[in-house]
């Protein structure tokens, strides 16, 4: 990676219906019961993440070499069922640390009419090829 | 001056790290594959850094703080929450603080005697 995309902005992703049964996996998953209401905090990670997957197949970074180094949530409002959520992210910083880019983003999670949900920032630590991989 | 909330312990394992990695769409085998974890030089399968986050999450929940009350949640994944095939224990200790009009709460998180989130823990700020 280089300075270049810093400041780059890459398309917004379709809008991502919150389904309830959606909800009601992810809260399972950490051994929750959903019950109807806000949406658990982290939630937008997922339609995020699928920014995230849209900025490094835009980049041809490999997944596995992705580690999340920070992460924090600003909610304007709580995400609930029937949200249609898109999200848009933005190369905030990029650094260098001993072979590895540390990737600094911002994504903006919008709903249907387009008011600001929450605001994603994201560190990924890109992890260096080996030698030899270029 | 700050408040002490209730300790608590979360036991994770493989199947809940294959459970989120459906329910949110992260898929990357390093949360999965021992093999590929070690091949891009971590010590094992990791717990996505968000899956524990989601758990602060939960444990905020269970402390009695309301989900719209939140209006920043996050965290520096400082050392990663390695999951053995026999699963990890996630032990979570918050601490709420009210300076001027804000309140925070800070969340210590430890796996294997391991601060997960670094001294500063996660982070909560609630709304005034």
């Amino acid at each position: 990676m280089d300075a270049s995309i810093i400041g780059r902005t890459y398309p917004p992703t379709p809008p991502h219906e919150v389904t309830q049964e959606s909800l009601v996996a992810f809260a399972a998953s950490l051994g929750q019961d959903y019950d109807g209401g806000p949406a658990p905090l982290t939630f937008p990670i997922v339609p995020a993440f699928a920014a995230m997957m849209g900025f490094l197949a835009a980049e041809e970074i490999d997944l596995a070499r992705i580690v999340h180094g920070e992460q924090k949530f600003s909610y304007a409002r709580p995400v609930v069922a029937g949200d249609q959520l898109s999200v848009a992210l933005t190369v905030a910083t990029l650094r260098q640390i001993g072979g590895n880019d540390i990737v600094g983003t911002t994504s903006t999670v919008t709903d249907a009419t387009g008011a600001l949900v929450c605001t994603g920032t994201a560190t990924l630590v890109h992890r260096g090829a080996a030698a030899g991989e270029a | 001056m700050s408040i002490e909330l209730e300790p608590r312990s979360y036991r994770v394992t493989r199947a809940d790290l294959v459970a989120y990695a459906a329910a949110s769409g992260d898929h990357n085998p390093i949360h999965q594959d021992e093999d590929i974890a070690r091949s891009v030089g971590l010590p094992g399968v990791i717990a996505h850094g968000m899956f524990t986050l989601a758990l602060v999450g939960r444990y905020l929940g269970e402390c009695g703080v309301s989900i719209s009350d939140v209006a920043e949640l996050g965290g520096k994944f400082v050392k990663p929450v390695v999951v053995p095939d026999t699963g990890a224990e996630v032990f979570m200790l918050g601490a709420l603080r009210h300076h001027d009009e804000q309140a925070t709460i800070s969340v210590e998180v430890v796996c294997d005697g391991v601060k997960v989130f670094g001294p500063r823990g996660a982070q909560a700020r609630l709304r005034g």
